[in-house]
């Protein structure tokens, strides 16, 4: 670390602008939006952290990375160092620097931001992360644990699952992933487009494990093709991590015309199959020149965001409450209004609109205001009267939200849920059948990636430390 | 991967594959289908599986090869790999002895049906079964399916073989004779041969059972594409069916929801040939 900087110096040295793509022109291609920093920028950045002795962005992070001393090594220079003790705590910092909501977890306490603008963890994450990817000769070696003769199966190759693969691995335990689609990833694969999480960055995250020793199989369905009670019987340990992937209906008049898309059907469309994007792909996707997308989450932005580059004139996002009050990381709202997409807030649909032959041909939609703070401590909206108003549009993607998918559940009936359909675990991760584990979106309910991965990562030591009684 | 052990031609476009895959040979029960996705790049298609041999860790697909995914599929001969196989899926056919039932099968729908009459028949019931096509050469598994049945009716629209006409002839004359009212009918086919038999059989109330055959992504539950309206409710065939209560299903709103995506699948066609064209002409 330039040592020779004073507090004020660092004090005066402004936060790092990411560059990135032109929005007219990545409004029109899947290219990744954020370019990623330069080696100069990213030093110099790191050069703005005060290594605060309290540490309080660590606190904010909910794998609690060691935030000031990743940054002090890459101010150092010392990638290999840097990128280490990023890996320690983080099994997938290259998509957590793109995907995190920093500005409510890390940087929103860094002690920078109170007088001007919080260190750019997530972008100095990526960098990192990415510097690691690029230069595996250059990593510091990890030792080769001894083999346990234990095995362990992970249903699921989301971030819960990856990451609890990859430490069970790293502990020595034999380890498969059971995946139920015919690619992994999980929610990073089908889910977040590449302009966004380019899939290279999974894929090679993916072949680590495989390097590791993982047994990776796709195309098994848990509770269809082999039971719990199967894997039970066949493996020392279970820990299941099969997301949350049921779409949640709008339940109004018309959502079953044509041209009506739960968000994972669109997006599995474009992201998984590569429906509209290469000239190879079998799979089609409905293209309109005006599409409306409901809800307020990263997944509407990426659904409406997705319209967009498939051609849409008007990409809209009807959100019932204020674009204060989006769910969605701040950084994706600013690239979707860059992109020219139209946040029509406060409203709420009512009734999707058709024509004679069956396709979408609006939105039937109602002003909202806000009311007083509901449970989750954001204001309620509540329909205005007489407000009524039709939005012309071809396509309709419903992204509300989802739930808690009963597939595996159901084969299951030993295992508690709660009455939302997540799986019940107590303190160690463990649910009511002893030896099966569970974490991730399947016990949180829709979650983020941070929260999954971190799961995986304290499940896998309960599990080592199950094994090692058992 | 998955290994193809059989390809053959059963009819025009028609083809039975067997292929290995023995945990979903193991698992499955009647009813159920899997997602084949060929290759890189190619669909996911729903496909149901006609038989399995839980031994020899096979299952048997009947498919047609309607469209460039499923001509691609059944141009992979014998020795050949299928990328991806996942099953089985949605739920089985509830199979209790009836009594009396009639299976209806058109077209390739009766590879759907055939292991349910299988199932249906081994359970003790009496079945009546009977398979339409557009002529003889559209009737599937005429060898197989008589000996599971009590009785057998073919029909054909250019009478061919069988009777001249559809399915719904023979069903008519059994549901007008009080001694040979079936207590279930189950039907597969076209969506308006089964909406149909759906309403035929309402006015005696008869339990009908149909498989739907919705456009399919995952098969999992996941992404919601399959939904069709059975009653005032929203189900996703994948994972509440394929099979439902016929007098329940909206079939309208199913076949509309099957027209989705034709102007697409159009221009795929048209870029395919195209490019054909221009391989041809180089
Ligand atoms: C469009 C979208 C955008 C998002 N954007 C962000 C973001 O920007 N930042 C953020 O932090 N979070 C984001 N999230 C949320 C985040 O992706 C999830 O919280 C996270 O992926 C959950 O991880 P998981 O491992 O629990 O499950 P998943 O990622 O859902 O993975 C579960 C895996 O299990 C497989 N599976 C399911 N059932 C079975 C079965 N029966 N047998 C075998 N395998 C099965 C699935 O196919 C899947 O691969 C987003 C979510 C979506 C949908
Ligand atoms: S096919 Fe995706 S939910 Fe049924």
């Amino acid at each position: 670390m330039n040592n020779t900087l004073s507090a004020k110096e660092r004090m005066g040295i402004a936060r790092v602008v990411m560059p990135q793509l032109p929005a007219d022109v990545r409004s029109r291609n899947f290219e990744e939006v954020n370019r990623g920093l330069s080696e100069n920028q990213a030093f110099t950045e790191a050069q703005r952290c005060l290594q605060c002795k309290n540490r309080p962005c660590v606190a904010g992070c909910p794998v609690g990375v060691s935030i000031p001393e990743f940054i002090k090594a890459l101010a150092a220079e010392d990638l290999p160092r840097s990128a280490q003790i990023l890996r320690n705590d983080n099994a997938l910092p290259a998509v957590c620097g793109r995907v995190c909501p920093q500005e409510t977890q890390c940087e929103a306490l860094c002690i920078r931001g109170v007088k001007g603008e919080a260190v750019a963890i997530g972008y100095l994450e990526r960098y990192v992360a990415d510097w690691a990817q690029q230069h595996p000769e250059q990593q510091l070696k990890e030792t080769a644990a001894t083999a346990t003769g234990k095995t362990v199966v992970v249903v699921g190759s989301g971030p819960a699952g990856l990451t609890a693969a990859g430490e069970l691995a790293r502990l020595g335990h034999a380890v498969t992933i059971f995946e139920a689609l015919h690619d992994t990833g999980g929610v990073l694969r089908y889910g977040i487009p590449e302009f966004r999480l380019p899939k290279d960055i999974i894929d090679r995250e993916v072949a680590l494990l495989s390097e590791l020793g993982v047994g990776i199989e796709c195309n098994v369905i848990i509770g269809r093709t082999l039971t719990i009670a199967e894997l039970r019987s066949q493996f020392d340990a279970v820990f299941i991590a099969n997301g949350a992937g049921l779409p949640a209906m709008l339940n109004i008049p018309g959502e079953n015309l044509k041209g009506v898309y739960a968000a994972n059907e669109f997006l599995t469309r474009v992201n998984l199959m590569e429906a509209g994007r290469t000239d190879n792909s079998a799979t089609p996707v409905i293209r309109r020149s005006e599409v409306a997308v409901i809800g307020g989450g990263n997944t509407a932005i990426d659904c409406v965001r997705t319209a967009r580059r498939l051609g849409a004139e008007r990409a809209m996002l009807v959100y019932r409450r204020g674009e204060t009050e989006m769910p969605a990381r701040r950084e994706e709202v600013t690239h979707a209004r860059e992109e020219g997409v139209e946040f029509i807030m406060l409203t709420a649909p009512t009734e999707v609109l058709g024509t004679e032959d069956g396709w979408v041909s609006g939105l039937r939609c109602r002003k909202m205001e806000l009311g007083e703070p509901d449970d989750s401590g954001r204001r309620s909206p509540r329909a205005i009267a007489g407000s009524d108003f039709d939005l012309s549009a071809g396509v309709i993607i419903d992204a509300v939200g989802t739930s808690a998918n009963p597939l595996l559940t159901a084969s299951a009936p030993d295992l508690s849920l709660s009455t939302r359909g997540n799986i019940l675990i107590n303190t160690g991760g463990e649910t009511s059948i002893p030896g099966v584990f569970a974490g991730g979106d399947i016990v949180r309910g829709g979650a983020t990636v941070i929260l999954a991965m971190g799961d995986g990562k304290r499940t896998a030591a309960a599990i080592d430390a199950y094994l090692k009684r058992a | 991967m998955f290994n193809v052990i059989s390809n053959e031609i059963i009819a025009e476009n028609l083809h039975k594959m067997v292929v290995s895959a023995p945990r979903i040979a193991h698992a499955r029960k009647p009813g159920q289908f899997v997602m084949v996705r060929l290759d890189q790049g190619e669909e996911r298609i729903p496909l149901t599986i006609s038989d399995a041999d839980s031994a020899a860790g096979t299952i048997t697909l009947f498919i047609q090869a309607v469209g460039a995914s499923t001509r691609n599929i059944v141009a992979t001969p014998a020795g050949g790999f299928i990328r991806d196989v996942a099953g089985p899926l949605g739920k089985g056919t509830r199979i209790i002895n009836w009594g009396r039932v009639v299976c209806i099968g058109g077209g390739v729908g009766t590879a759907v049906l055939f292991p349910m009459v299988k199932a249906l028949a081994e359970a003790g019931n009496q079945v009546t079964t009977i398979i339409g096509g557009r002529s003889g050469n559209f009737i599937l598994l005429a060898a197989e399916l008589t000996p599971l049945s009590d009785t057998f009716l073919v029909t054909t629209e250019d009478g061919s073989l069988g009777t001249k006409g559809f399915v719904t002839a023979p069903l008519a004359d059994i549901l007008a004779d009080p001694a040979r009212i079936p207590r279930a009918v189950f039907a597969v086919g076209p969506v308006p041969m089964m909406k149909a038999v759906a309403e035929m059989t309402r006015p005696q109330g008869i339990e009908t059972i149909v498989s739907l055959n919705p456009i399919m992504i995952d098969g999992t539950g996941m992404c919601g594409g399959c939904r069709v309206q059975i009653g005032a409710e929203t189900k996703f065939a994948c994972v509440d069916g394929p099979e439902f209560d016929a007098h329940q299903v909206d079939f309208d709103g199913l076949s509309d929801r099957l027209t989705s995506y034709h102007t697409e699948e159009a221009g795929m066609h048209a870029a395919a040939e195209c490019k054909i064209g221009r391989n041809v002409s180089v």
